[in-house]
């Protein structure tokens, strides 16, 4: 097995296309734990880490770029970042434990396309954009349409995610994010929900974005769910309605974490939940 | 009456501590020596299957490959329950269940060791399973073994059970007939794993001479090295076996999964060989404890005495025969004092690993159901469910349920202390319930040896053979110093291999401070008669006029002579011109251990919307005689409490329809976390053991078996619906909701 530190991203995609046995090694979380538990045995390690520009946060047109190297542990400790996207914030930080916080990325955590990723849910509410690198240059694309299936992504041969971009937000706005899990900590969502919502003057939510993990194949954009937010002051009946589209959007499975009724019960449960803090951190008042 | 103790009670540094902190201390997997080749195990992905051929030219042919090995390179074994054991680490014939061991490699290096599994081609042809214990116990089901049917038991049970017991008197239907409400239910509850944080691991070298050396992370160096001798069939003199420092065992190291394969290895190589269990190993290949289906029927008269009990226990305990639902059917209504009394318990094979004890073995799930009934009761009946176990409960001079007489105990003493505290009376708030169980367990005392010596400058070495799993050097120093009158800080106590001391039995059954605590007082005793004596030659007065008191020899009295005491560091000074080395040394079995009832009280509070429980709040009573060391009693205590919890909540072993393990790993096998639990509050009851100098009891094992059903029945409470099976995982609580 080869192991490559790349100098730039032209040179990491140039690498990625010299064969299907390359893989990018950036915090390392799935493809080290792949490495040494599943037998997974890349002919090459193309190490990102060292690209100028991947392990910085940098703001951009009152929103934050995320490098792609960026560690969990790294966003929690910006204080503007978390101002701005607290949601976004704290679901990279559920990742794992504080010692896995110090590598794993959210760029990461999309490329391993797992449905129950947390940084996705949060990413997708807060219209984030993924910049990408590839043979044919460089595209811009939100990261919902970067979701294929379990494990897979819309990522073309030899593209890499360079920096994730959230975007500024108005004044009256808030997010946040919230997973069940059967434990406090050190597991995976069961099912999960981000939401990101704005309010007017009158505490009025104007809009709205809501995305449930863990009860599809990818991570599931809701917008029947959001459209029950819309012009509402999150009484009860708007969050059953949202609640209600959470359940019907919700197409899960029956496995070892949790059974398939579960999960469509609980995520309307987590995007309710979700929903109150995002509308009181937008200074919402009912 | 009341001892007055010096050391015992005292709470001294750790001895092992610093090792253990800095990284310093060796565990399973720490040693290594030169030219030692790597071992892996190639396993199953079958629940049962039968093993047609199994071709390893191809692994033997790869370069940097040293030795291959499959079951055919067992001879066998005459008896029964070694070669059980031994076809558990390699199968012979037949892979009994997903994981099961089929051959095993030993090259230069892991990876080449990997690479070698590969190219090990086995042809299997896929057999029927069965996974759950009423299903194996149905008559028409597949069966693991023939002619292993426990004699007595008719057409209505399948092969597959293989041990029936009964326990009690009195007739329980009288005692049904005399009551005022008679509950009966069913229970069920899953397989869990002991959850050790160390993996097994073991460095094996077994020359062509018959001669061996093992090192390896084990609850009972002696047992490895009689169940190794006699499958490797060399002499146990020659099969020197030292314990490693041990990272957890609770019952899952007191039998051997990799020792024999590690052996084998090496003894066909020539060369020293190192074997060392994955996490996925661990779980799909070191035994888990029983999964159990039962009945329990309580009759209760109005103001809450039990007229009758009966219990029902059916548990699966892997693929090969063994011996455990005793164990269960003993401790299920030991609590109380009963006229008419009942349990009845039957082993069942099924295609999961070989069971193994965990922590109070068999009794957990036997008290959960009891207890869960008796809490049911009281509910029904409107009746406190402290008051209601202490109008029942066995106490000095009761006839117990499973036969013998109790000497002093302390269950009457746990409950009012648990009904006397501030958490039984605390208001609760909402979605929360309070839970209430007791739980028991015999202890045990063993064979034991040890030996002691006293150092020219005062100090005193011990060696014990017992592999110290919680706290056990720490005590049984501290006994030496009581017994010989000494600080502590002078007595330095080591776990010795095989070839150093006596024979010890494995280190379980709460039995290690009881028994070796016996053993190391006796010891001292030898050396003490001995420093007399060296005293009286000093004097040149009759040893019988010498007495030790306060770790000095006196005369008995003025008419014995007019001497100052004589210290243990002075008699030890000149001890090389008095008559040489003095030391003491104990071998036996002592028998007297004493039983040790706890009570738990939980609160949990459960999310209505998502069936999430959460201990709010947990305290544990619990007699353990003396407690010798304090903090490693409240660390036994806290320990049981929080396995119990996990078993109660979400712990289980999950397999498919294909009878494959779906959650191997700490990840999906969810054992509490920190932040899962509040702080655990000990409170510790001591009604001494009569049947120990110092009054020990025990303490490892009893802590586990009331988290069940407290946490149960705080549960049952909190949602105003009682769950029937365990792990109360929130999937199941929010179904039931």
């Amino acid at each position: 097995m080869r192991y490559v530190v790349a100098k730039d991203s032209r040179e990491a995609v140039a690498l990625l296309n010299t064969g299907e046995g390359a893989r990018l090694l950036s915090g390392g979380t799935d493809v080290l734990v792949q490495m040494k538990l599943s037998g997974v045995a890349p002919d090459m390690l193309i190490d990102i880490k060292r690209i100028d520009g991947f392990n910085t946060i940098s703001a951009e047109d009152s929103g934050f770029r995320i490098g792609a190297t960026v560690s969990g542990a790294k966003m929690g400790a910006h204080p503007a970042l978390k101002t701005l996207w607290p949601g976004v914030v704290e679901a990279v930080e559920l990742i794992g434990s504080t010692q896995v916080q110090g590598r794993a990325t959210m760029a990461g955590n999309l490329c391993n396309g797992s449905p129950a990723a947390d940084s996705v849910p949060a990413m997708i509410a807060a219209e984030a954009v993924a910049r990408i690198e590839g043979p044919d240059g460089t595209r811009d694309v939100p990261i919902a349409a970067l979701l294929k299936g379990p494990g897979k992504t819309h990522l073309a041969k030899a593209e890499l995610i360079s920096s994730i971009f959230l975007p500024a937000r108005a004044a009256r706005a808030g997010d946040a994010y919230l997973r069940f899990i059967p434990r406090t900590e050190m597991d995976i969502a069961v099912a999960s929900a981000g939401v990101s919502l704005e309010v007017d003057e009158n505490s009025v939510v104007t809009k709205a974005v809501v995305a449930l993990g863990a009860v599809a194949p990818t991570v599931v954009s809701v917008p029947e769910a959001a459209a029950a937010l819309i012009g509402t002051k999150l009484d009860a009946a708007a969050l059953e309605a949202c609640a209600k589209a959470c359940t019907a959007a919700c197409n899960p499975i029956d496995d070892k974490r949790g059974t398939a009724e579960f999960r469509t019960k609980v995520a309307g449960v987590m995007a309710t939940r979700a929903a109150k803090i995002a509308y009181a951190r937008a200074g919402g008042q009912q | 009456m009341k001892q007055e103790f010096k050391v015992l009670g005292t709470r001294p540094i750790r001895p092992d501590g610093l090792d253990k902190v800095t990284g310093k201390a060796m565990f399973g997997a720490d040693k290594s020596v030169t030219g030692m080749l790597h071992a892996r195990i190639l396993r199953s992905p079958h629940a049962h299957a039968e093993i047609v051929s199994i071709d390893t030219s191809k692994a033997e042919a790869l370069a940097g490959v040293k030795a291959v090995i499959t079951g055919d390179d067992f001879a066998d074994v005459e008896n029964r329950w070694s070669r059980y054991t031994m076809q558990n680490c390699m199968a012979q014939g037949r892979a009994l269940y997903d994981g099961h061991a089929v051959a095993a490699v030993a090259a230069v290096s892991k990876t080449i060791a990997a690479e070698a599994l590969k190219l090990i081609e086995v042809e299997y042809k896929v057999l029927s399973h069965v996974m759950d214990v009423d299903e194996a116990m149905a008559p028409g089901a597949p069966v693991l073994h023939e002619g292993v049917k426990a004699r007595k038991l008719g057409d209505d049970v399948s092969g597959n059970t293989v041990g029936y017991y009964s326990f009690g008197h009195g007739d329980p239907e009288k005692g049904f007939a005399a009551a005022d409400e008679v509950i009966e239910r069913t229970f069920k509850t899953a397989a869990v794993h002991q959850g050790y944080i160390e993996p097994h691991a073991c460095l094996a070298d077994l020359g062509s001479d018959g001669k061996g050396e093992l090192w390896c992370s084990t609850q009972g160096h002696y047992m490895v090295r009689e169940v190794c001798a006699e499958i490797l069939h060399i002499d146990a003199s020659q099969l020197r076996v030292t314990a490693s420092e041990i990272g957890g065992g609770f019952g899952g190291k007191t039998t051997v999964f990799i020792e024999p394969v590690a052996l084998k290895l090496s003894q066909k190589a020539g060369k020293p060989v190192k074997l060392v269990m994955s996490r996925e190993d661990v779980f799909r290949a070191s035994g888990p404890t029983m999964s159990a289906s039962m009945d329990v029927k309580i009759g209760m008269s109005k103001d809450g005495k039990i007229t009758g009990a009966h219990a029902k226990l059916r548990y699966q305990g892997g693929a090969f025969p063994y011996q455990m639902v005793m164990m269960g059917a003993m401790s299920a209504f030991a609590a109380y004092d009963l006229e008419h009394v009942q349990a009845e318990g039957w082993d069942v094979m099924t295609n999961r690993p070989k069971m193994i004890s965990y922590r109070a073995p068999g009794a957990p799930m036997a008290v959960y159901a009891v207890e869960s009934v008796m809490d049911e009761l009281c509910q029904k009946l409107e009746l406190d469910p402290i008051d209601t176990r202490l109008l029942n409960a066995a106490k000095e001079g009761t006839k117990s349920s499973y036969g013998p007489t109790f000497k002093a105990i302390g269950l009457v003493e746990a409950l009012e202390a648990a009904k006397a505290h501030p958490h039984y009376s605390a208001p609760l708030a909402p979605n929360t319930g309070r839970g209430v169980s007791c739980g028991f367990w015999f202890n045990f005392g063993g064979q034991v040896s040890v030996s002691m010596a006293i150092n020219a400058d005062g100090t005193v070495n011990l060696i014990e053979g017992n592999p110290d799993i919680g706290g056990s050097r720490a005590s049984i120093s501290m006994m030496a110093a009581e017994a010989l009158g000494i600080e502590f800080d002078r007595v330095r106590t080591i776990v010795g291999d095989t070839a150093s001391v006596g024979f010890s039995d494995v280190t379980d059954g709460s039995r290690v401070t009881f028994a070796v605590g016996i053993a190391t007082i006796n010891a001292a005793k030898a050396a003490i008669k001995e420093m007399c004596q060296r005293a009286a030659k000093i004097w040149e007065i009759d040893a019988e006029a010498v007495e030790w008191v306060d770790g000095a020899a006196q005369p008995t009295g003025h008419n014995a002579g007019n001497f100052p005491p004589m210290s243990l560091a002075e008699i030890a000074a000149t001890s090389g011109k008095t008559g040489g080395p003095i030391a003491g040394h104990h071998e036996g079995a002592p028998d007297k251990a004493g039983v040790s009832f706890g009570v738990h009280l939980v609160d949990v509070e459960v999310d209505p919307e998502t069936g999430f429980t959460a201990i709010k709040r947990y305290t544990a009573f619990q007699d353990v005689g003396k407690a010798i060391h304090p903090a490693y009693v409240e660390g036994q205590i806290q320990g049981g409490a929080v396995q119990g919890i996990g078993w109660a909540l979400n712990e289980e072993y999950i397999y498919g329809e294909d009878g494959r393990l779906q959650n191997a790993g700490f990840l999906d096998y969810r054992i509490p976390v920190a932040s899962d639990l509040p702080m655990i509050e000990p409170v510790i009851i001591e009604v001494p053991n009569p049947g120990h100098p110092f009054g020990v009891r025990g303490c490892g094992e009893t802590a586990i078996v009331p988290p069940l059903a407290a946490v149960a029945n705080g549960v049952a409470q909190a949602i105003g619906v009682r769950m029937f099976a365990l792990p109360m995982s929130p999937p199941k609580i929010l179904k039931a909701l």
